[in-house]
């Protein structure tokens, strides 16, 4: 194989936990723990896992937009770990991403010529009217007319969004672009559109692509090779077709056949794991995906199974494989797993055949309970007891109590709350003079209060400039904002928080 | 299974009031479910389908939403501009609904178990003991590990697979006798979501219900429904059982879906997208609304509007589709001369936005 065009060595990510006041670290989130691949110039990696996984994570770590915990990544010879600004910036000329959500990524108050040619400017590629000349040959590439330029996002489809994000990616001529599940916020025929946009930018710039996505038959249709994720641990490597027809790892077995396949002839049979994937914060022991193999043994509790590279370029990370290379080894290995599953089948208790409740399965009657069951609220109960000649003028000051109660009670949480977007906002202009760019994470801003609000985002659900949805973590106090409910922060361009700049929204 | 259907909807027309105009998001749908049958009803965002579901639960918004003409009928009983007491007896009873987001279908303010029990004690007056016995068994029934401790717990502790869960024992509460599943696997994970299809799979062979599942990933219609309709802008393209429709569709619509997917089971072919977006439903096209990405349109498709037609021969299960193109030439493959085939006039993506 040619020099690698990135090499990335034992990446780790862990994210701390914190508690209290002072953000006292409780525990580590390890989102991406000892990934170690390489991908050569033009080629494209499929890295693949379900939520919660780290592939997301894995891929903004190598790229430094955030800082990996440990490990080396090394693009085009240069250690990107170790960059200075300077380094980090020159190198960003050649490695780009787009990002998943086309409604999020894209600044809405930029027109387009400026999102896609700010970084030509920045650079100092272009300027001016060749800006603009270049521009419009970069919209006409991804197959948007020039009338686009001085359009805002909002103007445009979610197909439409993406290829900007997508030409916002190839300005710089890349020789890198990572792909955060491009496609997955697309409706079917549209996702064709622009798998299709990709796999020409491929083949006429030499693109190598680092392909996210949790769809395994977009990835195949894109990648050479794919890698799968899970718990932050790369499982899996092989090239595209050994990964699907000599799949090694019990977990890569069960997400092909979890896949429903457009065949009506086709009835599989499915390989149906139980549970779900669970919390990267403390995962399980030995291996992580011992919670749910059907193929588990007792060593798998306590130990780590060790990367085994079965054949060339195909490495599995299960005992099962271990000590597997050679001839026949894949039918050597699918047996020893076929066993272990036979076994610990015959072990476990077959599952209670399903039934309703008797009553409950009593053929459906369309009645209703004459009165719902359902209690008087105590004020109620508690006025219904009192004098009849005394209920009028109870009644009257209960009403003017709560009215009363309810109101100040929303005041004091409207300042409260108002007080904190203050902060915030602050916080964010500050980010911004300074980086020139909007924070995307609360961690971003560097806040040591994550129990205040849980994450932020950039988002625009009423067309005004710019708006952040906040959502609290459960530890924020209901006082100030209901859990599961979102604050709605408005940048507007006057500047002084308002009445206004406030909503509460629930989701 | 009986012939006569259990839900028909008949040339139903939704519109809403919106300040940019009348939207018509639903416009002369007609399909059935028959009693015990999986149908399908695919299509992308917008087309209508789960308006076309609201409409049949009496969830449309009152203040926006009106059902100029057409027809709903559940068990030979009109439920268009029937009583709002009447759809809420049937609403949760004989007919239910588990929606796509189990988090917000969800109240975070209730515990699991209050959840479960309210329609059992609205519906069937059980009392509050007996209820949280019946939602115990319930959360059995939809293979809840630890149940009895689940039920005091609040749906923020559970993932997301459990949340859906839990929306399933809801609507399995009173049995009903058709179940409606508006994408209920899309916000979940590859793996869950083949747990939750199984799981409802093998409900419903117990339970004998009619499930109405509205979904756009094409794989889970395969693997799942008996009968399918597909749906673009608001109407309906195409209907037909689920393997003549995938062996040879009779609508333009149906074969662009299949060439834009990539499949796992076939290799190395390239994926052919179908052209432009999918038209603003304030300003549909004229005639065929398909017509501006179609590569088949013909002068006619412009102009007047293709009906529903029967595509087979008299004795074999029905497959009617709505095209101009396949009333001329019945007997075209249509999903091998698209391939051969370029749009007529490729609408450039900047059109696609007025």
């Amino acid at each position: 194989m040619t020099e690698p065009l990135l090499d990335v060595r034992g990446l780790t990510k862990h994210f701390p936990v914190t508690s209290g006041v002072f953000g006292r670290v409780v525990g580590q989130v390890r989102a991406v723990d000892d990934v170690s691949f390489e991908l050569s110039p033009g080629e494209t990696l499929g890295l693949v896992g379900e939520s919660g996984s780290g592939k997301t994570t894995a891929g903004r770590a190598i790229l430094r937009l955030i800082e990996p915990t440990a490990g080396q990544v090394t693009f085009d010879g240069t250690d990107v770990t170790r960059a200075d600004a300077n380094t980090l910036r020159h190198l960003r000329r050649s490695m780009q991403i787009v990002f998943q959500d086309p409604y999020s990524s894209l600044n809405p108050r930029l027109r387009v010529l400026d999102i896609v040619g700010e970084a030509l400017e920045v650079h100092g590629l272009t300027s001016g009217a060749e800006t603009e000349r270049r521009v419009a040959a970069l919209l006409a590439r991804v197959g948007l007319s020039p009338s686009a330029l001085n359009r805002y996002p909002h103007e445009f489809s979610g197909g439409q969004r993406q290829r900007i994000g997508v030409a916002r990616a190839i300005a710089l001529e890349p020789k890198l672009v990572v792909l955060d599940e491009p496609v997955s916020a697309l409706d079917v025929s549209i996702q064709a559109q622009v798998v299709n946009l990709l796999l020409e930018l491929r083949r006429e710039m030499g693109l190598a692509y680092l392909f996210i996505a949790h769809d395994l038959s977009v990835v195949r249709h894109l990648s050479h090779r794919i890698a799968v994720m899970y718990l932050g641990e790369l499982v899996e490597v092989a090239p595209r077709d050994r990964l699907f027809s000599a799949p090694a790892h019990p977990y890569t077995r069960a997400l092909l056949s979890a896949i429903p396949v457009p065949d009506p002839k086709r009835r599989r049979q499915r390989i149906v794991l139980t549970g779900d994937v669970p919390s990267p914060l403390n995962p399980p022991s030995g291996c992580r995906f011992h919670t749910r193999c059907p193929a588990v043994m007792d060593r798998c509790r306590v130990e780590s199974p060790p990367a085994e590279e079965v054949e060339q370029g195909h490495a599995v990370r299960c005992f099962h494989a271990e000590g597997e290379r050679g001839d026949d080894w894949y039918r050597r290995v699918s047996e020893r797993i076929e066993r272990q599953v036979a076994e610990n089948a015959a072990e476990s208790p077959a599952p209670k055949p399903l039934a309703l409740p008797d009553d409950v399965g009593a053929p459906a009657e369309h009645h209703v309970a004459a009165t719902p069951r359902r209690p008087l609220p105590k004020p109620v109960r508690w006025l219904l007891a009192r004098p009849r000649r005394r209920r009028l003028a109870l009644a009257a000051a209960l009403l003017a109590s709560f009215i009363a109660g309810g109101a100040f009670g929303r005041a004091s949480r409207e300042r409260e709350a108002l007080a904190e977007i203050k902060l915030l906002r602050a916080e964010i202009q500050e980010y911004e003079r300074v980086t020139g760019s909007l924070p995307a994470t609360l961690s971003d801003l560097g806040w040591r209060l994550p129990p205040i609000f849980g994450g932020l985002e950039a988002t625009d659900p009423w067309g005004r400039p710019i708006v952040y949805r906040v959502r609290a973590s459960r530890k924020v106090d209901p006082a100030i904002l209901e859990p599961d409910r979102f604050l709605v922060l408005s940048l507007g361009r006057d500047g002084v928080p308002s009445r206004d700049d406030l909503g509460w929204g629930g989701r | 299974m009986t012939d006569a259907p259990l839900l028909t909807i008949e040339d139903l027309s939704v519109t809403f009031r919106t300040g940019a105009g009348l939207v018509r998001a639903v416009d002369g749908v007609t399909y059935d479910l028959r009693h015990g049958e999986t149908l399908a009803v695919v299509g992308e965002s917008g087309c209508g389908k789960s308006v076309t579901a609201l409409a049949v639960l009496g969830l449309l918004p009152p203040h926006s939403a009106d059902i100029p003409r057409g027809s709903i009928r559940f068990d030979g009983e009109e439920l268009v501009g029937a009583a709002p007491e009447r759809l809420r007896r049937l609403r949760g009873n004989a007919i239910s609904m588990i929606f796509q987001e189990p988090m917000t279908s969800l109240n975070p303010v209730f515990t699991i178990g209050d959840q479960i029990a309210e329609g059992i004690t609205l519906h069937r007056g059980l009392d509050a003991e007996e209820a949280r016995e019946r939602a115990r068994e319930l959360l059995e029934l939809v293979r809840i590990p630890a149940p009895e401790q689940r039920l005091d717990e609040y749906p923020h502790q559970l993932s997301g697979g459990m949340r859906q869960r839990v929306m399933i024992a809801m609507a399995l509460a009173c049995r009903p006798q058709v179940l409606i599943a508006d994408e209920p696997t899309t916000a979940l994970d590859v793996t869950v979501q083949a747990q939750i299809l199984e799981l409802l799979l093998e409900l419903q062979r117990e339970l004998g219900m009619a499930i109405l599942l509205i979904t756009h990933d094409l794989g889970v219609v395969a693997e799942t429904a008996e009968r399918v309709v597909v749906m673009y802008a608001g109407a309906v393209v195409e209907r037909a059982n689920t393997l003549p429709l995938f062996e040879r569709p009779r609508h333009p619509y149906t074969a662009g879906l299949f060439l834009s997917l990539p499949r796992l089971d076939r290799e190395g072919r390239d994926l052919k997208p179908i052209e432009g977006t999918v038209p603003d439903p304030l300003h549909q096209p004229s005639g065929c609304r398909f017509h501006p990405r179609c590569p088949f349109a013909m002068p006619v498709c412009r102009e007047s509007v293709p009906e529903l037609r029967e595509r087979q021969a008299p004795g074999s299960p029905p497959h009617l589709s709505a095209c101009f193109y396949v009333d001329e030439h019945p007997d075209a493959d249509l999903v091998a001369e698209s391939l051969s085939r370029e749009t007529p006039e490729p609408p450039t993506a900047a059109e696609g936005f007025a």
